[in-house]
């Protein structure tokens, strides 16, 4: 009870003396959430990192929370510890085989070296800006030495590969680690070349038509052949066993079809003239 | 003992606000309340508040009474309310909570009643785990007409609509690593289904192979996203539409139409060859059957057959019989000459 005793006596010298205790407090100690390292810096050299960036640490086991560091001598300066990202402004690339494309690409990073980037580039921010550009021309310095197809193709990786090594070069002098690079979309360029595309399409589709369209006709022909070889082979098979009895048996249904006393109507008649030697007279005549 | 508690509770809140609570206690000249045994956070708490409230006891013994028992309450269902709603945490069946002190990860509180050092010390982030997001990369996403095109294996364009459904699996590294998990996951999906349809011709991507396609995009932006440790699952990709450029369209329906019309030469040579193999069957079995008959009197049938014939074929016809000797072909018979009815 002694304290309150000293309090109520002198006021404002207790007052004083937490404020001066909160500031302290406040210089002293920084809040470093588990997304940020906390770069320290002593008149402003730096001289430790608070919650550095390790490929191997758990959440939990890191060095965020409650850092202390000199007062007032010392200053933080927060770097992102997390994936960031920058994407690449649209480049027109030109291939091996004089194809324009357009090209849309992303990297990831991290910061794993705040010290040197503070130093080379001081934010993170100005990091993309300078690895925008690198990302840009490494893109077009792979692309350039590689066809076209080359894009479309399994060999993409090897190309992404390349280009990523090229960016972690650069990468590496402002204390940066490219995670990944991709090429977020590859696209021939509005106008001639994507009309061009166009027409050789709608004339390859004109040719895989008319192809479809031949192929039924031939496969409808060797329908019907094969069905006319069946069927010629269905009467030779019928009709050979007596050849002579089938030109008989066939005269004479002609004869009636011929002559139209069918059932069908004739058309116009017909006058036979018929010689008495006829066989059909031979009766009419008394032959014998 | 109390006044070392006090002590160490007021540095260590030091950065956080020690000095919140300097304008409250106006001239309380109580002594302070006896901290609550059990929970070391309301009782720090309260201590701290009756710490705030002892630096600054000025006022007179006397007109401070009312008012400094009014603050006290005042300050206390404050601190009452403030440590209720920030120390318990009501975490719903799909949510995980994520607490981290001082900005530290301590743990994810798991569904159910969860409890944590009150606000500024613990931050529960509560993250939505099973909700799934989806991500509608259209058509129209593309600036070129409306239509999002894309190069296929064999150098064709598709116009591609499709959707993302993902959810969250690790709370905390959904948090702590990406700075920009949507757009991130939005990327990825869009760099995998162009890597997944640059490997397939026009004609996959647009039939048969869709399916296939969707699950390649889903493994491949899993994969990705596994290697930024990114606490995301990939549910799912959902090709919505593949369809050829509209620039194109019509030659694909030439394409169609091709396809139709040789269906039907091929049913109108399939209806063609049905019909002549019935023909042949048919006419073949009834000369069959005719022979067998003919085979057993070869003569009488035959005769019966040519007189049968011949009847039906002279009965309705004009017949002149002539003797070739004689008359020899002046031959202008009325009968041919006479222009005639058609048959009677």
């Amino acid at each position: 009870m002694n304290l309150i005793e000293a309090v109520r006596r002198n006021p404002l010298l207790w007052a004083g003396a937490v404020l001066v205790v909160v500031a302290l407090a406040f210089s002293t100690f920084s809040v470093v959430p588990e997304t940020k390292q906390a770069l320290i810096l002593r008149f402003g050299r730096p001289v430790r990192v608070a919650n550095a960036y390790d490929p191997r640490e758990e959440f939990g086991r890191t060095g965020a929370g409650l850092v202390a560091h000199a007062p007032f001598i010392e200053q933080v300066v927060w770097v992102d510890k997390r994936v960031l990202d920058f994407d690449m402004q649209r480049q027109a690339v030109l291939s091996t085989d004089q194809l324009r494309l357009e090209v849309d690409a992303f990297a990831r990073y991290r910061i794993v070296n705040p010290v040197r980037m503070f130093v080379a580039a001081h934010s993170e921010r100005r990091v993309s800006d300078a690895l925008k550009p690198i990302l840009g021309s490494a893109l077009r310095d792979e692309l350039g030495k590689r066809p076209f197809k080359a894009l479309l193709s399994p060999e993409r990786d090897v190309v992404m590969g390349n280009i990523r090594n090229a960016l972690a070069r650069v990468a590496a002098q402002y204390g940066a680690e490219i995670v990944d690079v991709r090429i977020k979309r590859a696209d021939l360029p509005e106008g001639t070349p994507l009309d061009s595309a166009f027409n050789r399409m709608r004339t390859a589709r004109q040719q895989e038509a008319r192809t479809i369209e031949a192929g039924g006709r031939r496969e409808a022909q060797i329908i019907m052949g094969d069905a006319d070889a069946a069927a010629a082979k269905t009467y030779s098979a019928s009709f050979g066993k007596d050849p002579a009895f089938y030109d008989f048996y066939r005269a004479m249904q002609s004869y009636r079809i011929t002559f139209g006393t069918d059932d069908t109507q004739p058309r116009g008649g017909a006058t036979i003239l018929l010689s008495p030697d006829n066989d059909y007279l031979r009766q009419f005549s008394g032959r014998k | 003992m109390h006044d070392k508690i006090a002590d160490a509770v007021l540095i260590e809140g030091g950065p956080w606000g020690g000095g919140s609570d300097s304008g409250e206690g106006n001239g309380s000249k109580k002594p302070r309340r006896q901290p609550r045994p059990g929970g070391a956070g309301p009782s720090a708490l309260d201590a701290l508040i009756e710490r705030g409230r002892a630096r600054l006891g000025g006022g007179g013994p006397g007109d401070g009474f009312q008012i400094g028992g009014l603050w006290r309450w005042g300050v206390l269902a404050f601190a009452v309310l403030w440590i209720a709603l920030t120390c318990i945490h009501t975490i719903g069946p799909q949510q995980r909570g994520v607490v981290t002190r001082f900005g530290k990860y301590v743990g994810t509180l798991q569904p159910g009643l969860g409890w944590s050092l009150p606000a500024p010390i613990d931050i529960v982030s509560k993250i939505d785990v099973d909700n799934i997001h989806v991500v509608d990369i259209d058509t129209g996403s593309d600036g070129a007409a409306g239509q999002n095109l894309m190069l296929t294996g064999d150098e064709n364009i598709i116009d591609l609509a499709y959707s993302v459904r993902w959810s969250i699996r690790d709370p905390e590294l959904y948090m702590f690593q990406l700075q920009d998990p949507d757009g991130t996951i939005k990327e990825v999906a869009e760099s995998a289904m162009r890597e997944a349809i640059a490997r397939v011709t026009l004609n996959d991507a647009i039939g048969p192979q869709r399916s296939q396609i969707a699950s390649r995009v889903a493994a491949r932006a899993q994969e990705l996203l596994d290697g930024y440790r990114a606490g995301v699952v990939i549910q799912g990709v959902a090709i919505k539409q593949a369809d050829p450029p509209s620039e194109v369209m019509d030659a694909f329906k030439e394409v169609v139409a091709a396809q139709q019309n040789a269906q039907s030469y091929l049913n109108q040579a399939r209806s063609y060859a049905t019909q002549v193999m019935a023909k042949a069957q048919g006419e073949a079995t009834a000369f069959d059957a005719v022979y067998v008959q003919y085979k057993l009197n070869p003569e009488v049938t035959r005769r019966r057959m040519y007189y049968e014939t011949m009847e039906k074929v002279l009965a309705k016809t004009d017949k002149t019989i002539v003797e070739p000797r004689n008359v020899v072909p002046y031959l202008a018979p009325p009968a041919v000459a006479k222009p005639q009815e058609p048959a009677k």
